[in-house]
């Protein structure tokens, strides 16, 4: 495995997430965002990697994120996202949601939209706790159990759902165009269709043994009905949305609450997930495999035969391979990604071959080598 | 009370007026001040005084948690281990120590020359200097502790060390190189001087060529003096040569030297002889060469070099109080530094940890390197007038001091951890005031408490929590919080809401939660009821009157039903009464009449006897 390093950036790290590439280009990412919490004065700050071929940087090693510009931000940065390429959308602990525009040729950062206690409770503040954007709709969720939409480019609110849920809602993804998904902290999924006016989920799946809390919820890049979330017992659930109300797949994945799962965007065979625990890991799936089961502390040299596995059905036997249940843990390859146990590792963002996470104790690690 | 070692250094405030009265109250980390004047005073400000201002500078922040990385990995080392292929990984975790230190100086430096702000550049000033003092003995300690160098090799290092910390000699070397004509340059003996007494001596040789060339004339002297360098012996550590032989070589080597001097070869040559003497260790001449050396421990070690390269550990401290007299003058006083120095050549651990205690404002590096020491079983184990080991004890003062800022405690808890005696308590205490500003945070702190069976702060956080979601009316959140905790009677108080917001309005709020219960409905008697209740008007809404009515009489019969309850339980039940179904409804209905009359009667009877005041 090659090795990652720690850049040691003086700030707890809450959230860190890729600037969008250009796929025309097949570019590697080269800046990511980066927001802190649990500070007196808390920051959003933008890094560069530098690109492939570029000269080296004058201090550090080649890779080691320098940082290009940074802002102060009003409470805890409890989500970040980017909008597009110059702008990205956070949620604060204070509950407002701000719009904040990275200046490139200048190295600056000025706010362009801020709304102000979007999410509160009728006497206090109340914490936003996700986001997810597809420009220029803005889609934010809370403590107070709202979803609140907005318009990048308007100052007003969209819509607001009231009462959505009467826990906390701890993340948010879009399924399609006009329906999210949020996952709350009594265990449930729920699906909206904005096209509905009623303020009721079209539908609400949960698993049916005890209500563990959710924390992180991800859809499948292409296939739309897959969904994978993850939650405080630290349980990697795999869900279909389409055919009933459980999880096809459980996999124990953490021993602590998982913060965030992702699928790779443009290699969904890949998944990733990281914890309070300490550990990230890197899910592969794959449809034919006589690999042994659980793999850990690092890539085998025998790999299973990639080339050799192109599925003649097409999608149809990926798909299985994520939904197949505990059985699967034969054609599922895991693998830890940071080199030690680390204080938990709150956020990650993988990009083309580039990994970004960060870490509470003031780490941010980038892998820009990820065998995907 | 036991006496001072120092003189408390005192502190103005500046905001209170000459002549005052000041009243204060200790804090974890702090001390609060206000004017006073043993009543109510015009001035209403509370001063916060701090000690320690280290862990709030961002570059030093970074010190904090590598090092704390160094430190969770230094415990996992097992102790069953035999010493042997122990001790190189304790060097190579000293060296790492090292490192990071090393690293956030220079960082500190880069800054402290780039900052426009004079008094910033002070103050990074400072800490630079700081740094580089806590680097030197941390080096120091490591040589002679924890490497623990036998005689020959221990000479070796300390030659590494000094050479370390003495880097203007490689600045010095480059300009001179970089001019026209080096051997011309008014630095040029000075270099090479301090090559020689550093013990680099083929860069010594290199720079006399230079020399040599200009002056053809005296090429015989040039080259003696080369030969004689390039002889003068090393002890090589993985040799096979032992030390017996080794100081044989050496005193040959010596006696040759001694022989060039005494028949007057380099007496030509003002400065090949000053270095000649240097060879021999002539003291006065070392001595001429103060502002070269810089420091008495590079004396020592220079003397040590041309006099005794052979010395054993034990032998050193003969050498460090007449170097360290020699060197410094009568009137100037021993920098806290040096005494430190001087404890350490001693051996005296304790020492060098008492006063680096005393002269740090901040305890990371004494906490560390005696944590560091101890795990090399250097320090006895003397136990402290409190009851734990010095080891303990300054780790937790450690800790305490990270638990006092906003970002740092998480750090503290694993310090905490691996105080066996006291840090369980000191973490109990410590975690239940860290403040609960989002769920994100609570669930942190939660989790700490769990791994560690804190069972009673666990349930302190979730209630607290709880309540605040309660307050909120997020009635899902604080059931979810009371199932985390286990806590029946905050789940039967959730319920009671849920039941009371029924009762007022007619229909139950937040259905997504109460039809979704699942095996957390069994908590708490009130929440089955809630349950129950609400499956029960799910079935009659659902037209399914059979389950709906046996529900209904099961819920009266278990007595799980609230009294309050029960006048809405019969009124439910009055519309079941007039279906007209099968058989077994009838049975039903005849039990839910006699249940209603019963009750009927039981409270006609108590209102009647109830007499009108």
């Amino acid at each position: 495995m090659e090795s990652i390093n720690a850049k040691y950036v003086s700030q707890k790290i809450s959230k860190t997430r890729w600037r969008p590439v250009s796929h025309s280009f097949l570019q590697q990412p080269d800046i990511f965002a980066s927001g802190s919490w649990d500070n007196e004065h808390n920051k959003i700050s933008f890094w560069s990697i530098g690109s492939h071929g570029s000269s080296a940087m004058e201090d550090g090693f080649e890779g080691e994120p320098q940082l290009l510009c940074e802002q102060k931000h009003d409470g805890d940065v409890l989500d970040l996202q980017f909008l597009d390429q110059d702008r990205i959308v956070t949620a604060s602990s204070t509950g407002a949601v701000t719009v904040f525009r990275h200046h490139q040729n200048s190295q600056t950062i000025s706010i362009a939209q801020h709304w102000a206690r979007a999410h509160h409770y009728p006497c206090d503040n109340a914490p936003c706790t996700g986001v997810v954007c597809s420009s220029p709709e803005i889609v934010t969720v809370g403590e107070d159990g709202r979803i609140i939409v907005f318009r990048a480019d308007q100052e007003g609110v969209v819509r607001v759902i009231e009462n959505a849920d009467s826990s906390t809602i701890h993340a948010v993804t879009y399924l399609r165009t006009t329906e999210i998904l949020t996952v709350n902290s009594i265990g449930q999924l729920k699906l909206w269709d904005f096209r509905q006016q009623s303020n009721s989920p079209s539908q609400i799946l949960s698993l049916s043994g005890d209500r563990v809390p959710l924390h992180c919820v991800d859809r499948h890049p292409n296939q739309q009905h897959i969904v994978a979330t993850g939650g405080q017992d630290g349980m990697l659930c795999v869900w279909d949305v389409r055919q009933g109300n459980t999880p096809f797949s459980l996999m124990e994945a953490h021993s602590t609450e998982m913060w965030e799962v992702h699928f790779h965007p443009t290699n969904p065979d890949h998944l990733f997930t990281c914890s309070e625990d300490g550990s990230l890991l890197h899910w592969e799936t794959s449809s034919h495999s006589e690999m042994p089961s659980f793999l850990q502390g690092g890539r085998n040299s025998s790999m299973m035969s990639r080339s050799a596995m192109a599925p003649a059905g097409g999608n149809q036997s990926l798909i299985s391979a994520w939904l197949s249940g505990d059985s699967s843990k034969g054609r599922l390859e895991t693998s830890h990604m940071l080199p030690s146990q680390t204080l938990s590792v709150n956020s990650l963002d993988v990009l083309e071959q580039c990994l970004v996470c960060g870490t509470d104790g003031e780490a941010i690690f980038v892998n820009r080598q990820v065998p995907v | 009370m036991e006496e001072l070692d120092v003189e408390p250094v005192v502190t103005k405030i500046p905001a209170v007026s000459d002549g005052k009265h000041m009243g204060f109250a200790w804090g974890p980390g702090d001390i609060l001040v206000y004017e006073t004047l043993h009543k109510a005073s015009g001035s209403s400000f509370i001063h916060e005084v701090r000690k320690d201002e280290d862990i709030y500078s961002p570059i030093l922040r970074k010190l904090f948690n590598e090092s704390h990385h160094i430190f969770v990995g230094l415990q996992t080392i097992r102790e069953d281990l035999p010493s042997k292929s122990r001790k190189p990984q304790f060097v190579s975790i000293s060296k790492n120590y090292r490192s990071v230190i090393r690293a956030c100086m220079e960082e500190l430096q880069q800054v402290a020359v780039s900052t426009k702000d004079g008094e910033a550049a002070t103050q990074y000033g400072n800490q630079v200097s700081i740094l580089l003092a806590i680097e030197l003995i941390w080096n120091l300690c490591e040589v002679l502790f924890i490497d623990a160098a036998p005689a020959g090799s221990l000479l070796l290092h300390l030659l590494d060390w000094v050479r370390l910390h003495k880097a203007d000699v490689d600045e010095k070397a480059r300009e001179v190189l970089q001019s026209d004509s080096p051997a011309e340059h008014r630095d040029y003996w000075d270099v090479v001087v301090s090559y020689v007494l550093q013990g680099r001596l083929d860069e010594a040789r290199q720079m006399l060529m230079k020399q040599a060339t200009l002056q053809p004339a005296a090429r015989n002297m040039y080259k003696l003096m080369d030969t004689l360098l390039s002889k003068m012996p090393f002890f090589n550590p993985s040799g096979t040569q032992t030390l017996t032989e080794f100081d044989v070589k050496w005193r040959h080597w010596h006696e040759e030297v001694d022989r060039c001097l005494q028949d007057n070869s380099f007496a030509s040559n003002k400065h090949l002889e000053i270095i000649c003497k240097l060879l021999l260790g002539d003291e006065d001449i070392l001595l001429d060469h103060k502002e070269l050396l810089g420091t008495w421990y590079h004396f020592l070690v220079t003397r040590l070099l041309f006099c005794h390269p052979t010395v054993k550990p034990a032998e050193l401290h003969y050498y460090t109080q007449s170097c360290m007299t020699m060197f410094l003058d009568s009137r100037s006083v021993p920098e806290p530094l040096d005494s430190i120095l001087l404890a350490a050549f001693e051996f005296d651990i304790h020492q060098v940890i008492k006063d680096c205690s005393i002269a740090l404002n901040n305890w990371w590096f004494v906490a560390h390197l005696t944590d560091l020491l101890d795990h090399c079983k250097l320090l006895q184990s003397h136990n402290l007038h409190f009851g734990s080991n010095l080891r303990e004890f300054l780790l937790l003062e450690y800790a305490s001091g990270l638990f006092t800022h906003h970002s740092l405690w998480q750090l503290a808890v694993d310090y905490f951890d691996h105080c066996p005696e006291f840090g369980r308590v000191y973490l109990e205490l410590q975690i239940e005031r860290v403040p609960l500003d989002t769920e994100r945070k609570a669930l942190k702190v939660l989790r700490i408490c769990e791994q560690r069976q804190m069972s009673e702060q666990v349930r302190s956080i979730c209630k607290i929590m709880a309540m605040r979601a309660l307050r909120n009316n997020r009635l899902g959140s604080a059931l979810s919080w009371s199932i985390r905790a286990k806590d029946a009677a905050f789940a039967t108080l959730i319920s009671e809401r849920f039941l009371q917001d029924y009762c007022t309005r007619g229909t139950f709020s937040d259905l997504d939660l109460i039809d979704n219960l699942g095996p957390a409905m069994l908590l708490s008697d009130r929440l089955t009821f809630l349950g129950k209740y609400r499956e029960f008007h799910k079935l009659y809404e659902e037209k399914r009157f059979t389950e709906a009515a046996k529900l209904l009489l099961s819920l009266m019969t278990a007595k799980i039903a609230p009294r309050s309850f029960w006048m809405t339980l019969l009124t439910d039940a009055l519309p079941l009464l007039e279906q007209k179904e099968e058989e077994d409804i009838e049975l039903t209905k005849v039990e839910l009449l006699r249940l209603a009359l019963a009750r009927n009667l039981a409270m006609a009877i108590v209102k009647e006897g109830t007499v009108e005041t």
